[in-house]
């Protein structure tokens, strides 16, 4: 190991440690850098009495000041809805088929709408509210209850087929398997795949079908098979299925039936909310 | 160890700068550059620019709540963020170009800490006299009544400089004659007058104190100006192969003195407080005031002006050697600054090419592609599209929307029955626009197609166009 050479007149002061002969100088800290470092420390100990801090058993301190991010965030939300009140007020009391025509109520009601929508209803509906095997996709013309701006109100208000809600839409299909053949129910598949401009599996029971379905279906659904939106009975004559449109899902609907629910909304959302979700909807391309 | 001297200390506290009044061509050009700069900083937001009814008629304006940009007859959207970035770099390169030519010009005469510690200094110097009533102020340790009252008046003019100042550049960022009511009625936002705080604790400090330390240790651009420099740049330097040996040095005694009468004038009228016959270093920012001051002494003493001057360090080998200096314009002109200077030019035009080609119609095409497609009840094949049209005129525009691409397809705007939608002045509108294959039609079956969008002006038939796609079902390739 080299040797350190001895200590001399005017050598800067060292630390004292030595790692393989190298000593490191024992330079003072700037002086504005120290009072820095001060000045965090009195901050900091300034901040844990003033902000929630030390950590007890089971909580923590709560600090002079009483912050919480809870309330932070509750005070914003609060702000928000005071802020929003007399645009939701306008909302609630405005007449539903005139909001499109104030482009300043319903920009908001849109904007409002989307936000609610990305909350509650995308769940079933799904992002871009194509909907999903079951539940109906509200980008397209095709409505079973109504496509008008009143009716999508109606439906999102009151929900489809729920115990909570008196005025919610009721209806329901039989389960034909209890009342026809499987044969009848075979040639009555294949009679509605040729209504809606489908190729059925076997032509000669489509014709027989006629029959059963004459009997049987054309009470709710329509002699052409145009469905009727007063029971929410689908239309069967056009290009979408809700389920599916395929042999063996036709023989699983017409056999079993189909039950779809919808929650009412009235119950979570205000007024003004249930109306700009509404709105939203409505603009989203099948609004009538 | 205990008889030995303690080592020096390591802190050396700054040494204050009492910088003497000079005169000469220099210091004009000085106060002609502080004069012209200050006066565009402090008055331009005050210049009016009449654009219609419903735009502010601030000639330049800086909107940060519409997102615009206003300056004179130019108007820029956020989404024309890039002309700004484009004055960035011609002005990075101006740097360059300067500096490479002319060396630390930009620090000598119009960096804004330069101005503003020249205007601080004139100040000083007006309130407590030159440097030497200034330096017996400083050295008089008992604060009477004299040194108070000329330090607080001093210090009250630069925080009315420094208010002034921070006052300013709010201007720019709101109607000046309103926001200048308002800062003083308190009715002003609070970042206006948080952003007149900093700016004015910043002046005082840096223009009354801080001073030349932010040019030694603050400021990172004279350590990068040194990239730039090279034999060729003009520097302020020391010719010291004629000065020396100086009056009262050593060598003056037995050798035929030079032209140097260490007078001392140099060193007195610098603001950076160094000692140019030291030769060229980091502090000096070539504000040329020892050139004015040295070449005051030799006219007076009957010697040849030029002992400071403006050299490049090849013209120092030269004149060392016994060659003339070469002349002035030759520095300038050389390979690098010229390329500077092309390099420069270029951004410019293409920035000024751009601003005159930018499109009158403004149109973005975003398909939605969630869900890609929608299948409508007689079976067609629906997509979707998000067009933003920009408005930019002062007056309405009615814009048609139309698409070409298989002639099956039609378009659909939403809430409209007519294909064209109305935008009005100054905004910009966000359209959904379907369009629409029919069952069966190629576009419908096909897995893509190729759409163009086209936007015709109704009022005066400019049109533009966007090229999308179309998605169907994929059922034939």
């Amino acid at each position: 190991m080299t040797k350190v050479p001895p200590k001399q007149e005017g050598d800067p002061d060292t630390t004292g440690h030595s790692w393989d002969g190298i000593e490191e100088f024992d330079n003072p800290m700037p002086r504005w850098w120290l009072w820095t470092f001060y000045v965090t420390i009195i901050w900091g100990i300034g901040y844990t009495i003033a902000y929630p801090a030390w950590p007890l058993v089971s909580s923590a301190t709560a600090g002079m000041l009483g912050y919480t991010t809870r309330g932070e965030v509750a005070a914003e939300i609060a702000a928000v809805e005071e802020a929003n009140g007399p645009i939701n007020a306008r909302l609630a009391a405005a007449e539903l088929t005139e909001v499109a025509a104030d482009t300043d109520l319903n920009s908001y009601a849109v904007s409002a709408g989307a936000a609610v929508y990305r909350t509650w209803c995308t769940q079933c509906h799904g992002s871009g509210a194509a909907g999903a095997v079951g539940y109906p996709n509200l980008l397209d013309n095709d409505w079973l209850w109504g496509g008008d701006i009143e009716n999508i109100h109606a439906t999102i208000a009151h929900g489809i087929r729920n115990e909570e809600d008196d005025d919610a839409r009721y209806s329901e299909m039989p389960a034909f398997g209890d009342i026809l053949e499987p044969e009848e129910i075979a040639q009555v598949v294949n009679h509605v795949m040729v209504l809606s401009g489908g190729t059925p599996d076997d032509p000669a029971a489509a014709a027989a079908g006629a029959e059963v379905y004459a009997d049987n279906c054309a009470s709710c659904h329509g002699d052409e098979g145009l469905g009727n939106r007063d029971l929410g009975a689908p239309n069967l004559a056009d290009a979408i299925w809700l389920y599916g449109g395929d042999y063996d899902t036709l023989t699983e609907t017409v056999t079993w039936s189909r039950y779809g629910v919808m929650p009412p909304w009235t119950q979570r959302l205000s007024e003004a909310e249930i109306r700009a979700v509404a709105l939203y909807v409505h603009q989203l391309g099948g609004g009538e | 160890m205990t008889d030995q001297v303690p080592p020096p200390g390591l802190y050396a506290a700054r040494e204050p700068i009492f910088p003497r009044r000079v005169s000469g061509s220099f210091r004009n050009l000085k106060w002609v550059i502080m004069a012209v700069t200050l006066g565009i900083y402090y008055l331009v937001p005050w210049i009016r620019w009449d654009r219609g009814p419903e735009l502010p008629d601030q000639a330049v304006l800086l909107d940060l709540a519409n997102r615009r940009f206003y300056f004179f007859w130019i108007e820029i959207w956020s989404h024309e963020f890039y002309f700004v970035a484009g004055l960035l770099i011609m002005a990075g390169l101006g740097l360059f170009l300067f500096t490479s030519a002319l060396g630390r010009v930009w620090c000598g005469y119009a960096c804004p800490q330069t101005v503003w510690t020249d205007l601080f200094i004139l100040v000083e110097r007006w309130v407590e006299g030159d440097r030497n009533a200034r330096l017996r102020l400083h050295r008089q340790e008992k604060m009477d009544f004299r040194k108070l009252r000329l330090r607080l008046t001093k210090w009250t003019l630069w925080l009315v400089i420094a208010m002034a100042t921070g006052g300013a550049w709010v201007f720019y960022f709101a109607d000046a004659p309103t926001l200048f009511v308002d800062l003083f009625t308190g009715q002003a936002a609070a970042v206006a007058y948080i952003t007149v705080a900093i700016l004015t604790a910043t002046t005082f400090g840096f223009g009354g104190f801080a001073r030349e330390q932010i040019c030694i240790y603050a400021c990172p651009w004279p350590r990068i100006q040194g990239a730039m420099m090279d034999e060729d740049t003009l520097t302020v330097a020391y010719r010291e192969w004629r000065g020396e040996p100086r009056k009262h040095s050593e060598a003056a005694k037995t050798e035929p003195m030079g032209d140097c009468i260490d007078c001392m004038a140099c060193v007195n009228v610098c603001p950076m407080g160094i000692d140019i016959r030291d030769g060229q270093q980091m502090e000096c920012i070539t504000c040329a005031l020892c050139i004015d001051a040295c070449d005051d002494v030799m006219e007076r003493i009957g010697k040849p002006r030029g002992l400071i001057d403006y050299l490049a360090l090849s013209d120092e080998t030269a004149e060392r050697g016994g060659a003339a200096p070469r002349p002035i314009w030759k520095h300038v002109f050389r390979p690098r600054t010229i390329l500077y200077t092309a390099l420069w030019s270029a951004v410019g035009i293409a920035l000024v090419i751009a601003l005159f080609v930018r499109a009158d119609i403004e149109m973005t095409v975003a398909a939605v592609r969630n869900p890609t497609f929608v299948t409508l009840s007689d079976g067609s094949i629906r997509n979707t599209y998000e067009i933003r049209l920009r408005n930019k005129n002062n007056d309405d525009r009615l814009f048609r929307l139309s698409v070409i691409g298989d002639p099956a397809v039609r378009i659909d705007l939403e809430g409209t029955p007519y294909g064209s939608i109305e935008v009005p002045a100054d905004t910009s509108l966000l359209q959904r626009v379907y369009v629409i294959a029919p069952p069966g039609s190629a576009p419908a079956q096909a897995e893509r197609s190729d759409l163009r969008f086209w936007v015709e002006d109704l009022t005066n038939g400019d049109r533009a166009y966007k090229d999308n796609s179309f998605i169907g079902t994929g059922e034939q390739q």
